[in-house]
């Protein structure tokens, strides 16, 4: 049995349905993070003493680790772009360097994690740390299934440009719009929890 | 984006690289700000600020926010209203709170 719509757009839509489905399925992730935020106000809101995230939290990493996310936001769409221009071995190279940035990324968080167990802080020492943990491991665990998705796109779902180039580059748009609402999560969390 | 040739798409790579130069910019600038040491109310709306400006360029560029069909503006219509419910709710929690002593 065809899947319908993988590559085409549908009539009434206008959207080939995995486009439309990622949407559907963001939305659900902007109430996800969403109640967490919400949840942030709340708590903050209601404590008698809340600490500047800059007096807990490392600035310079966490600044690193946005300069990386956008980077890897724009390595994204050119990989998505390359294939647009019919130029398989430019999306390689791209898209090669997203999984890279979000490596990175990942390392730089781990490194501020240990740090701070290190220092003896962790999710049960206050509610600002309890946060804190709470919402950048969630954020975390979406880098890392991105890691995974783009992966097999770099790798073994390659192979569907041969025989259907439409609905692979279709496929990487779709993870691009997943990898961009990461980015976006990350340019609010990182004021929020950091700067404030 | 569906229909788009090859050569909007070497237009919008242009724009990509604008829009990498200004979230860039803006990040120094969100850094920055938090460096002024403003107090609470006006740190918080300066960072907000920015990172919505960010956002909303990353949305429309990068996720093709700015070309897309009604559908999904009608999707994401949807969830601005909830997500703003989703961030009244503290509000009224606090109300309710404040009412019990």
């Amino acid at each position: 049995m065809n899947i319908p719509y993988t590559s085409t757009a549908r009539l009434d839509t206008g959207l080939y349905n995995a486009k439309l489905g990622i949407w559907l399925f963001l939305a659900s992730e902007v109430m996800l993070f969403g109640a967490l935020f919400s949840t942030y106000v709340l708590l903050r809101v209601n404590a008698p003493t809340w600490p500047h995230g800059y007096e807990l939290l490392n600035v310079p990493l966490a600044t690193l680790n946005t300069i990386v996310l956008i980077s890897s936001s724009v390595t994204m769409v050119m990989s998505w772009a390359s294939l647009m221009m019919k130029k398989f071995g430019k999306f390689k190279l791209y898209m090669g360097l997203t999984i890279l940035l979000a490596f990175v990324f990942l390392v730089v968080k781990y490194f501020e994690y240990t740090a701070k167990f290190e220092h003896h802080l962790f999710p049960s020492t206050n509610t600002f740390l309890a946060i804190y943990f709470t919402i950048t491991a969630l954020h975390g665990l979406h880098i890392l299934g991105g890691i995974v998705v783009n992966t097999y796109l770099w790798g073994p779902g390659s192979k569907m440009w041969q025989n259907d180039p439409q609905r692979f580059t279709n496929r990487v748009e779709v993870a691009g719009l997943y990898w961009h609402f990461v980015d976006l999560v990350w340019i609010f969390l990182f004021p929020v929890l950091y700067l404030l | 984006m569906e229909t788009a040739h090859a050569e909007d798409i070497t237009k919008s790579v242009r724009k990509y690289i604008v829009v990498f130069v200004a979230l860039m910019g803006l990040t120094i600038v969100t850094v920055a700000i938090s460096y002024l040491h403003l107090n609470v109310g006006a740190a918080i709306l300066f960072a907000l600020a920015v990172a919505t400006v960010k956002a909303s360029l990353v949305a429309s560029y990068f996720m093709h926010l700015i070309s897309e069909r009604k559908i999904v503006y009608w999707t994401l219509a949807l969830t601005v209203v909830f997500f703003l419910l989703l961030m009244l709710l503290p509000i009224s929690a606090d109300q309710d709170s404040t009412r019990l002593g």
